[in-house]
């Protein structure tokens, strides 16, 4: 059977009828990575020993006929900023090449739980930081629909891997789009949670008021069952919600009938790539036309303002975050250091990557003494304001559909000396971060070179039904057309 | 120019970052090239704006005020499990199989 493009739904048939075994499925998927991913290198680790152990135990479960798991048998790979016990953890760093974790990141542990397949650990810009996987300590991924382009960033890894065909579905982290510029620019659907929504017990943190833990997949409704799967209240996570969790998958049949669209002015400006806006206007009149959804203007006015807000506030916690990877219990610590002093500022400066330093220097000037309140304080302020934003949207609408990224898939080396160039492809996406929405990018088009477009939902907070919903509808209403 | 050599070395300091005279020099470039950028935000005005740190500080229990919004979070002062303590010095760069080995610290 082809189990190149299977469908969460598809794997766990296919496993329950016996048409194929939990071992097969992971081999098949192994012998694919080993042929292709030399040249995409979407994976830093392979988790061969677990990924067979649990495959075995899916198969004891099926070849007995007893129930079984909701993921069970599913081939999954995770980025890796998430911890996995057992299994080397770097981050996409050299600061922790070596290092093997004694915990599993609660996320993870949910998809085990629930029987899935680990085979390995995703490739990623260090520490997630970066828009195209060209910071990853180990050498960039390749995206598999054009071998001389990015496949977005920071989970760049976990997004080929899915388009590529090596995991049914991949977990990524998403900080500032990092989950769905690169499903956009991958061709795959890429959710990325109401903040709080799953636990980040586990997620190596990057900016702990703006990190978040969500899938790739291939379909919206894998992206609703994994979603049901991973998300909950977590005790060992105190930022994470106390909100019931709904029955996703079955939320997804509802009518979208009259549902209200708000489309951003600030989202479709002059000079922005024709064909992206072309893709993602068709999407909507679609879901109009097809689904019977009202479009809405709205406005969303500080947008313009949104990326130096993240620039300040991310930054500002990752150098607070990053200031542990000091060479004491963990990771890289520098040879032949005299002192204390001498050992921490060595190992860091040794084996921490040059966009990792610069984001350390930023948020370390935005905090310190007189210039905390020019900086953080009035990035925190504005952040209120983009709040202010959303909150009198959702008064008017239900969701708001916007293009996910200015541009498809940049070619490798196009944007890697000039930061602020990189830090611009974020545009569409930090916004939902800053504000804790909700938002999943869903393939709709292909520009004339054949590069994956994706349209972004966004929904209020904690109304990821919503953007399953209306996702779905796409989908139907795509394939119908 | 708003960041100088010298205060790239200051911030440096207090990061805990050694930088090589080359990512000093590239250092002031892009800080000032990012802090040019940012610098937009003062076209705004928020007097009387309250920042946002968190996002539950506007979407924690809505019918809550204060420390009671974050009840939810909260669990009773006893003792847990530990993590064991030889996986705990498994990563460990230095160790004697009791402590993490550091190097002596000496007084500036």
């Amino acid at each position: 059977m082809d189990t190149n493009s299977l469908t969460v739904a598809g794997a766990l048939t296919a496993i329950r009828e016996r048409q194929i075994t939990a071992t097969s499925l992971a081999e098949e998927h192994y012998r694919r990575i080993a042929a292709e991913d030399g040249e995409i290198h979407s994976f830093l680790t392979l988790s061969k020993e677990h990924a067979m152990a649990a495959a075995a135990k899916v198969d004891a479960l099926a070849a007995r006929g007893d129930p079984l798991p909701p993921l069970a048998g599913v081939p999954m790979a995770i980025k890796d900023v998430m911890v996995t016990r057992g299994v080397r953890t770097t981050a996409g760093s050299k600061i922790l090449e070596n290092y093997v974790p004694p915990y599993d990141c609660t996320a993870v542990a949910r998809l085990r739980a629930a029987g899935a397949v680990v085979l390995g650990k995703t490739n990623c810009d260090e520490f997630a930081m970066g828009s195209s996987t060209e910071n990853s300590a180990y050498g960039p991924v390749r995206n598999p629909r054009d071998k001389s382009r990015v496949p977005g960033g920071s989970s760049g890894g976990s997004a080929a891997a899915v388009a590529a065909g090596f995991a049914v579905a991949t977990l990524g982290s998403d900080t500032g789009g990092s989950i769905r510029q690169p499903a956009s620019f991958c061709g795959v659907v890429g959710l990325m949670p109401t903040y709080g929504r799953v636990s980040r017990y586990g997620l190596i943190a990057f900016a702990s008021s703006l990190d978040h833990i969500g899938p790739f997949t291939r379909t919206v409704q894998d992206a609703a069952v994994l979603l049901g799967i991973i998300a909950g209240r977590d005790p060992l996570d105190s930022t994470s919600a106390d909100v019931p969790v709904p029955d996703y998958a079955a939320e997804i049949g509802k009518p979208v009938r009259g549902m209200k669209i708000g489309v951003p002015a600030e989202y479709f400006t002059e000079g922005m790539d024709a064909e992206v806006r072309t893709a993602v206007e068709d999407a909507i009149q679609l879901l109009a036309a097809k689904a019977g959804c009202e479009v809405v203007p709205i406005s969303l006015p500080h947008t313009p303002y949104a990326i130096p807000t993240y620039y300040l506030v991310a930054t500002a916690e990752a150098s607070s975050n990053l200031a542990r990877y000091d060479g004491v219990r963990y990771g890289h610590r520098s040879r032949e250091s005299r002192t204390l002093s001498e050992m921490y500022r060595r190992s860091r400066d040794e084996a921490f990557g040059p966009e990792v330093k610069r984001r350390i220097m930023l948020g370390t000037y935005a905090l310190s003494a007189g210039y905390y309140d020019a900086y953080y304080l009035k990035a925190q302020k504005v952040r209120t304001l983009l709040a202010r934003d959303f909150e009198e949207a959702f008064a008017k609408v239900d969701a708001i559909i916007t293009p996910t990224s200015p541009t498809p898939a940049f070619k490798l080396g196009e944007k890697v000396d000039d930061p602020l160039s990189m830090y611009l492809a974020d545009i569409f996406t930090v916004t939902a971060d800053l504000v804790g929405v909700p938002g999943i990018s869903i393939p709709c088009g292909n520009s004339r070179e054949g590069l994956p477009i994706g349209m972004q939902i966004m929904a209020r907070h904690f109304d990821e039904s919503t953007l399953f919903r209306l996702g779905h509808a796409y989908e139907h209403a795509r394939a119908a057309a | 120019m708003r960041v100088s050599e010298k205060d790239v070395l200051y911030v440096a300091d207090l990061a805990n970052l050694e930088l090589t005279p080359e990512e000093s020099a590239r250092m002031v470039r892009d800080l000032n090239s990012i802090l040019e950028y940012v610098d937009r935000l003062n076209q705004l005005e928020t007097d009387g704006v309250s920042p946002m740190a968190q996002v539950s500080d506007r979407y924690g229990a809505p019918e809550k005020e204060g420390t009671a919004k974050f009840e939810y979070a909260m669990r009773a002062d006893e003792l847990g499990e530990c993590l064991d303590h030889k996986l705990a010095l498994a990563n460990a760069p230095e160790s004697d199989g009791a402590f993490f080995k550091v190097p002596k610290v000496i007084e500036r």
